[in-house]
Formats: C-alpha cells, sequence, structure tokens
C-alpha cells in the first residue's frame, strides 16, 4: 500500500516538475514549485523523515513560495521566448539523468539492513543517545549535538544568505524614511474584512504552534529550523494582513538584522563556553553538572539560535522584497 | 459497537471522497472562473469535514483524535477566507462571470 502510494506520489512530482519546465507564465510556475514541494514532503513523510517533511512543508511550500511572488512582483510575470534551441544543457541533463539511473542500480533496496548506511554510525546513535543525550528524537540529538558542527555551518549558509540578499535589495538610505512614511492604512488587506478578522484570529496560533515546534524538537519532529519558518509565516501572514507597516513596527528592520546575528553569535558562544568550560568545542557535556542535564541546556541553546537567525533571515528577505516593491 | 463506529468511520470517508471528487471535477469542467471555485470549495469545506470526522472516529478518544479536531477548525477557519480573497481579487481584477446561453 505504501509502495503504490509512493509510487503514486512520485508519478505526480514528474508530471508537477515538467508542468514547471514548460510554464509560460512564471506565476503558474511558482504555484506548481509550491504543490512540488509539498508532495516532496509527503515523499519524506512515507520515507520515515518526519523532521525533513516538516522543514520541506514550511520552508519550500509556505515562505519560498511566498518570497518567489515576492520576487515576482519586481519583475515581468511571463518567461521571456528562447531565441534557440538550448542544445548543450539539453545534453548534459540528458548524461546526467542516464549517469544517476545506472548509479541506481548499485543503490541497496528501501529499507535493507544490509545497506552500508545503517552498518557505519548510525547503529552507535540509536544505541548510544538514550544514555549520553537522553532525548526520544534522536535526529535532534544528531543535528544538534553529535553533528552540531555541521548544523554551525548550515547555520551560517542561511546567515549569509539573509547578509547577501540585505546587500542587494536594501538601501540603507532610504529605510529609515520607508518604514513610516507611507500611511499604514494604505497597504495590506485592511479594507477586506473577512480576511483581516481570520488573519489576526489565526497569527496566535501560528506563533503558538511554531514555539511548540521550537522546544518540542526534543521529543517529536521539530527544531529551530522549522519552528523559524513557523514563526516568520506567522508574522508575513500578518504583514499581508494588516499592511508592512505595522509588521515592521512589531519587529524592526534594525531587530532582524540583530536577529540574524544574534542568533548566529548565541550558537558559537556556547560553542566557546564548552571550551572555557574545559570540554572542546560545541561539547554541551560541561555544561552543567550533570552531562546528560548539560547536553539538554545545550540542544535547547543551540536550537533557539538556529530559530531566532532562521526567523530573522527569512522576514528580512520578505520585507527587503516587499519594500523594494513599494518603493517602485 | 466497534462494528457501528467503523461503519459510520467509512461511510463518512467515502463520502468525503465523493465530494472531493465531485469538486475536482467541478473544478477542471466548470465553465468560467466563479464556478470553477465554487466547485472546488466544496471540496474544502464538506469534504474536509466528513473526511476527518472519519479518521477521528477511526483515531477513538485520543490526543490524536484532538489534534485532528484541531486541523478540522483550522481548515475550515482558512480554506473558506482564502476562497474568498481570490474570488474576492478577481472581483477587484474586473474579471467578469460569464454570461454564455446555450444554445440548444
Amino acid at each position: 500500500m505504501v509502495t503504490l502510494f509512493g509510487v503514486f506520489l512520485l508519478t505526480l512530482l514528474v508530471i508537477t516538475a515538467i508542468g514547471i519546465v514548460r510554464a509560460q507564465h512564471l506565476f503558474v510556475a511558482v504555484m506548481l514549485t509550491g504543490i512540488f514541494s509539498l508532495q516532496m514532503a509527503a515523499v519524506f513523510f512515507i520515507l520515515d523523515a518526519a523532521d525533513v517533511a516538516l522543514t520541506e512543508a514550511a520552508v519550500g511550500a509556505g515562505v519560498a513560495t511566498v518570497l518567489l511572488l515576492g520576487a515576482l512582483a519586481l519583475t515581468e510575470d511571463r518567461e521571456k521566448p528562447a531565441k534557440r534551441r538550448a542544445w548543450i544543457p539539453i545534453v548534459v541533463v540528458s548524461v546526467t539523468t542516464l549517469m544517476v539511473i545506472y548509479a541506481t542500480f548499485d543503490q541497496p533496496r528501501l529499507g535493507d539492513a544490509e545497506a552500508p548506511v545503517h552498518q557505519h554510525v548510525a547503529p552507535w546513535y540509536l544505541e548510544e543517545t538514550p544514555r549520553l543525550i537522553d532525548i526520544p528524537n534522536v535526529v535532534t540529538a544528531i543535528l544538534a549535538s553529535f553533528r552540531g558542527y555541521d548544523t554551525l555551518g548550515e547555520l551560517f549558509v542561511i546567515f549569509t544568505a539573509g547578509i547577501g540578499v540585505l546587500f542587494l535589495l536594501a538601501n540603507p538610505s532610504e529605510r529609515g524614511t520607508l518604514t513610516l512614511s507611507q500611511s499604514a492604512e494604505a497597504t495590506g488587506l485592511r479594507h477586506h474584512l473577512v480576511p483581516r478578522v481570520v488573519g489576526r484570529l489565526i497569527v496566535p496560533f501560528i506563533l503558538l504552534f511554531g514555539l511548540y515546534v521550537q522546544f518540542h524538537g526534543d521529543y517529536g519532529p521539530g527544531g529551530g529550523f522549522q519552528a523559524g519558518a513557523l514563526i516568520s509565516a506567522g508574522f508575513i501572514l500578518y504583514a499581508l494582513v494588516e499592511g508592512e507597516t505595522m509588521a515592521l513596527r512589531a519587529l524592526s528592520f534594525r531587530l532582524l538584522g540583530g536577529m540574524i546575528a544574534g542568533g548566529a553569535l548565541l550558537f558559537v558562544a556556547v560553542g566557546i563556553a564548552g571550551i572555557v568550560l574545559g570540554g572542546n568545542f560545541l561539547d554541551y557535556s560541561v555544561l552543567a553538572a550533570d552531562p546528560v542535564a548539560g547536553q539538554h541546556l545545550g540542544i535547547m541553546l543551540v536550537e533557539v539560535a538556529v530559530g531566532i537567525t532562521v526567523t530573522g533571515v527569512l522576514l528580512t528577505i520578505f520585507h527587503s522584497f516587499a519594500a523594494r516593491e513599494q518603493r517602485s | 459497537m466497534e462494528l457501528v463506529l467503523d461503519f459510520a468511520s467509512w461511510v463518512l470517508l467515502l463520502t468525503g471522497g465523493a465530494f472531493v471528487f465531485i469538486g475536482g471535477i467541478g473544478a477542471l469542467r466548470m465553465p468560467d472562473f466563479y464556478t470553477r471555485m465554487h466547485a472546488a470549495s466544496l471540496t474544502d469545506t464538506l469534504g474536509t469535514i466528513l473526511v476527518l470526522l472519519g479518521i477521528i472516529l477511526q483515531a477513538g478518544v485520543s490526543l490524536a483524535a484532538v489534534k485532528l479536531a484541531a486541523i478540522m477548525v483550522f481548515l475550515l477557519l482558512t480554506c473558506p477566507t482564502a476562497a474568498y480573497a481570490l474570488a474576492n481579487a478577481a472581483r477587484l481584477a474586473r474579471l467578469a462571470p460569464e454570461r454564455r446561453v446555450r444554445d440548444e
């Protein structure tokens, strides 16, 4: 049954991908990428990767679609007609496809206990997590503690992306005037009663759910990346309903910049605290008297750091696009 | 009791599925934007309620049932709002409903 469902979903994925490539209208293409992400999340879920599925649904289908729409508002919504057939890309893609298909012949079957991935460090993580870290969600244990260095790298990728967007889009000289010059009432959906009432009703619950995902990450699917995407989705909804100005009044550009840097700094600070207290970089065991309690504290702080930076970066990107749109 | 619950949940699931299916056909076959949206919004509300109620009956009295009920309330609030916003945007963009008289 699951196999049938998986084949069905993968077929839909291929159809959606072809649709994205063939769509002439860029708005249609953006919507199809959102649908593609949702299907991808379902695929991840039937592969038992609930954490990844949650991230894909929140970031890919939710926030990324909004950001692409924001970008689309700055350009035309029609694809430029191609002048000639792009032979080189077609050849490259065909050769890569053949190579990937050839590589799958050597791939172990899904769920094969003899597969290399199940023989390497995975059994060690599964056996030692209850003793060393004692949280039910092994994914969070690996992500935040065992492979904390990788997560630090990921966080800095997001950090760099946020800074890059700020450099490209935001104009510091106009930023101050932008926030309050236009009347707050002119933008957003303030005159539309139904979306406004429902939006106001839902925003607090989205934020609450975001916090739940943030702090429940030790016990179930969730963590800083997902929570950051959910919380910024809540604020984006607020910005759409009440207007940019109101959203910037709640979380100003200055504060968002502080969040981007602050989260990354907090992560590094937790790592350095490990060194100062006599352990290694990002070794949480020394943070408290009891090594397991120290791990819990370290994982919580690190996840909070990730959540803060992700929220800051996503909202900065959103506001940069939206501000650009208002100016032009 | 078990049998009655199972039967009720299957009836709910099947009717819900039927509504989603009809809504899908309607979204493809209806003549213009507004009637298509009308058909699609059928799946949002009635289909959602029936399918989720069916799953709640399967879940029994548990945390899962409460979560499903929360999802149902969320969808019942957001989907009609989205449908309203979409139709309103179409009206603001001056998309006129089709006024074709069928020549038979």
